[in-house]
C-alpha cells in the first residue's frame, strides 16, 4: 500500500506532483534514445536492432572525449554524434544497403548480428567496466524546484526530448527533404523516376537516425549507464516504444514513452515488487487495441 | 546416458593415480559476458597465487582448466563440470561465481570424489548441499548482518530496506532485518525492486515518505549500482540526512572510477577491501594487479580465488596428490592462515571461512581516485545465515 495515504492531503499532492515529474523525466529519456529507431522502423522499413549499438557508441566516444581528451560536454556530444555517424556510413554502404526492403527476418538476423560485434569491439576497447560521462557544473547536482528537488541533467533530458520531437516533426513534415523521404518510403520506384535520388534520402535518413540514437545514449547515459552489454540490455525498451507509439510516428513515440513513463514510474512507486508487470500489461493491452501502435500509420 | 557417465566417473576414481604427476584443477567462471569482470578477477587471484607460490606442490605440476560460464545456468554449470572431470580428469572443482551454478554442482562430487571449492556464490546454504564443498568466498548474510550493528551504533533508530528482487537480495534484506530487530531497531519498510530497475526516482521518493533515518540497500555491483548511488544523491537524500548503508557489493572497487564522487562517504560492510593495510595484501595486489593488467579492474572475486588456491594446494598436500575427496576436505577442516583480507579460517563443521568484516567509507585518495577506507573490524565473524537456515 502506498505510505502516503495515511498522511495529510497536501503531503498527498506533494507525492504526486513528484513521482509525475519523475515519469515525465524517465519518458522524456525514453523518448530521445528510441526515436531514431522509430524512424528506421517507420520510414525505412528497417527492424534495425542495432540501434542500442548506435546509441553505446555514440555513448562511448562521448565518455572518451570528456575524459581522455578533456573535451566540453557539448563539444563531446557533438564530436560523439559526428563520430557515430561517420563510423555508420561505411556500415550503412556495406551492410544496410543489401537490407532495405528484405525480408524482416534477413534484416532481424543482420543487425542483431552487427550488434554482437559491436559489443565483442567495445569489451575488447574499452574493458567490461562502466564508463560514465562527466557532466558540466551547471548541469550537475540537484536543482529546487520548491516542492522538491530534481536533478538538473533530467531537466535538461526534457529539454531536449522536447527540442528533438519539434525538430523532427518539422523536418518530416515541413520540409522538401521530408517530402522527398515520405514520398520514396511509400513507393521508391515512383518517387525514383519522378527524380529524387532515393539512395541519397535513405542514406541520410540512416545517418539521422543512428545520430539521433548516439545523442540519446548520451543524454540519457545517467539512467542507462554505458558499459558494453547495453547494447543489448536495453533493446527491447526501446523496441516497445516504437511498437506502442506506432512506428515512423513522432508524436506517436512521444505520447507512448510518456504514457509508459508514468505506467512504470508510478508502478514502482506504488507497488514496485510487481517489477515491470504493469509496464507490460498496458503494452499488451495497447497494442491489443491499436495493432499499429497509438498513432501507427496504416499501410 | 546416467550409469555410462557413473561409469565413467567410477573409472575415472579408481584410475586417478595414474594422474598424479600433473594434478588438473577446473575453474568454472563467467570469463566472457556482462560477468567477464569477475571472471578475471577470478584468473588474476589464481595467477597472483601461483606466481607467488609456483605451480608445482611437491613433485605434482598443477595446471588449472578454465571453463566459461558467461551467465547463471546451472545446467551449462552442470554440464561443464561433467565434461572436466571426466574428460580433463581434473581432480579439484573450483571457481563459480554464482550460486545456482555450484548448487547445480554439488549432487556430482561424491560419485566423482572431487571437492568443490567455492571462490564466490554467496548464498548461505550451499555448503550444506554436500560434505565436499569448501568456501573462500564470503555469503550475503555474513557481510550485511554486521552492518545494522553500525546502524545501531551510529544511532539510527529507523531504517527502510531497498532490495534487488532476487536470492542474494532477499538474502541482505533478511540478514539486516533479524540482525536489526534484534538490536532493537525498527525496520519501517521493505521495499524488493525488479533487477531491470533503471530509474530509481520513485524508489527514492518511497524513501522519503518512509520517514526513516538509514536507507539499507543491496544491489548486484554493475550498471544499476550507479544509478542507485546517483539517485539517492540527486533525489537530496544525502542532503536530508538519511544515511546510505550497504554491503560491499555496491562500492566494489571496479565500480568506484564510474561512481565518482557520488560514492564519497557511503558506509559499506565487507570482507575484502583492495585498500588494507598489511604486507600480505601488498604482496597480493601487486601480483593480482600485474596479473589482471589494468589494476582498476581488481576487486573482491580474486581474493576468494587466491584463498581457495591456498586452501587447494593444502588438499593436494596432505592427500600428497593422490585423488581421496573426502580426506582432502578433512585436511582443510579447522584450517587457519593470513590472508590477504586479514586473518581467516576455514570453520570445521561449516566448510566456511570465519573472517573478519570490516566498515569501510568511499574515501578520496591523494591522487584523487575514490577507495573502500576500513575504519572498523568486526572480528572472526561465522556465517550467521547458516543459523537462520535451520
Amino acid at each position: 500500500m502506498p505510505k502516503a495515504s495515511g498522511l495529510l492531503l497536501d503531503h498527498t499532492m506533494q507525492t504526486v506532483l513528484s513521482v509525475g515529474i519523475d515519469a515525465l523525466a524517465y519518458g522524456m529519456v525514453l523518448f530521445v534514445i528510441s526515436i531514431g529507431l522509430s524512424v528506421t522502423m517507420g520510414l525505412m522499413r528497417v527492424v534495425n536492432l542495432a540501434h542500442g549499438a548506435f546509441a553505446m557508441i555514440g555513448g562511448y566516444i562521448a565518455s572518451y572525449a570528456t575524459q581522455m581528451l578533456g573535451f566540453d560536454y557539448g563539444v563531446a556530444i557533438l564530436v560523439a554524434v559526428v563520430g557515430t555517424i561517420i563510423i555508420a556510413i561505411p556500415v550503412e554502404r556495406f551492410l544496410y544497403r543489401r537490407i532495405y526492403g528484405a525480408p524482416e527476418l534477413t534484416q532481424v538476423l543482420m543487425t542483431i548480428g552487427i550488434t554482437f560485434c559491436v559489443i565483442g569491439i567495445a569489451n575488447y576497447v574499452f574493458g567490461p567496466t562502466l564508463k560514465t560521462i562527466p557532466l558540466p557544473e551547471t548541469l550537475r547536482g540537484p536543482v529546487d524546484l520548491g516542492f522538491r528537488s530534481i536533478a538538473a541533467h533530467k531537466l535538461f533530458a526534457i529539454a531536449c526530448g522536447v527540442a528533438v520531437a519539434a525538430a523532427l516533426w518539422y523536418l518530416i513534415e515541413r520540409t522538401s527533404f521530408g517530402v522527398k523521404l515520405r514520398a520514396s518510403v511509400d513507393n521508391a520506384a515512383m518517387a525514383a523516376s519522378l527524380g529524387v535520388r532515393t539512395r541519397i534520402v535513405y542514406a541520410v535518413s540512416f545517418a539521422v537516425a543512428v545520430g539521433l540514437a548516439a545523442f540519446g545514449g548520451i543524454v540519457g547515459a545517467e539512467l542507462l549507464p554505458i558499459e558494453p552489454y547495453y547494447a543489448l540490455r536495453y533493446m527491447v525498451t526501446f523496441l516497445v516504444v516504437v511498437s506502442v507509439g506506432g512506428a515512423g510516428s513522432i508524436p506517436g513515440a512521444l505520447l507512448a514513452c510518456l504514457l509508459l513513463g508514468a505506467i512504470d514510474t508510478t508502478g514502482r512507486y506504488l507497488l514496485p515488487e510487481y517489477g515491470e508487470f504493469f509496464f507490460y500489461l498496458a503494452v499488451i493491452a495497447i497494442v491489443c487495441v491499436f495493432p499499429r501502435g497509438l498513432l501507427g500509420r496504416s499501410r | 546416458m546416467k550409469t555410462s557417465i557413473l561409469a565413467a566417473l567410477a573409472v575415472l576414481a579408481l584410475s586417478s593415480t595414474a594422474f598424479a604427476d600433473t594434478i588438473k584443477v577446473g575453474v568454472v567462471g563467467p570469463f566472457s559476458g556482462p560477468f567477464a569482470i569477475q571472471g578475471k578477477n577470478f584468473k588474476a587471484g589464481i595467477d597472483a597465487w601461483m606466481a607467488l607460490n609456483g605451480a608445482k606442490v611437491g613433485d605434482d605440476d598443477i595446471e588449472i582448466v578454465y571453463r566459461d560460464l558467461p551467465a547463471a545456468d546451472p545446467a551449462q554449470s552442470k554440464a561443464l563440470a561433467q565434461e572436466l572431470v571426466v574428460k580433463e580428469g581434473v581432480q579439484y572443482l573450483a571457481g563459480f561465481y554464482f550460486t545456482p551454478d555450484a548448487m547445480a554442482v554439488t549432487p556430482l562430487l561424491e560419485q566423482a570424489n572431487v571437492p568443490l571449492v567455492v571462490m564466490n556464490a554467496a548464498t548461505s546454504a550451499i555448503v550444506t548441499k554436500s560434505p565436499l564443498v569448501v568456501r573462500t568466498s564470503f555469503t550475503t548474510w555474513q557481510t550485511s548482518a554486521p552492518m545494522a550493528k553500525v546502524a545501531k551504533e551510529r544511532g539510527v533508530k529507523k531504517v527502510i530496506t531497498v532490495v534487488s528482487d532476487y536470492g542474494p537480495g532477499v538474502d541482505s534484506e533478511n540478514a539486516f532485518k533479524t540482525t536489526f530487530t534484534a538490536e532493537g531497531g525498527e525496520v519501517v519498510d521493505s521495499i524488493r525492486m525488479p533487477l531491470s530497475t533503471n530509474d530509481f526516482s520513485p524508489i527514492m521518493q518511497r524513501v522519503k515518505d518512509s520517514g526513516a533515518d538509514a536507507v539499507f540497500a543491496f544491489l548486484p555491483s554493475g550498471p544499476t549500482t550507479l544509478g542507485f548511488v546517483k539517485a539517492y544523491n540527486e533525489n537530496g537524500l544525502a542532503k536530508a540526512g538519511v544515511q546510505f548503508l550497504a554491503p560491499g557489493d555496491l562500492t566494489q572497487e571496479s565500480d568506484l572510477p564510474a561512481l565518482g564522487d557520488a560514492a564519497a562517504g557511503l558506509l559499506t560492510t565487507f570482507h575484502y577491501a583492495v585498500s588494507h593495510d598489511s604486507a600480505e595484501n601488498k604482496t597480493f595486489v601487486e601480483a593480482a594487479r600485474k596479473a589482471i593488467g589494468n589494476p582498476a579492474e581488481l576487486s573482491f572475486p580474486s581474493v576468494g580465488a587466491y584463498d581457495g588456491m591456498h586452501v587447494i594446494y593444502k588438499m593436494i598436500e596432505a592427500t600428497s596428490g593422490k585423488q581421496d575427496a573426502q580426506k582432502a576436505v578433512d585436511a582443510v577442516k579447522g584450517l587457519a592462515w593470513e590472508s590477504p583480507r586479514g586473518p581467516v579460517s576455514i570453520d570445521a563443521e561449516s566448510r566456511h571461512i570465519t573472517q573478519n568484516i570490516y566498515l569501510r567509507e568511499v574515501a578520496k585518495a591523494e591522487d584523487g581516485s575514490y577507495y573502500n577506507k576500513e575504519i572498523a573490524t568486526f572480528e572472526k565473524q561465522g556465517d550467521p545465515g547458516l543459523a537462520a537456515l535451520k
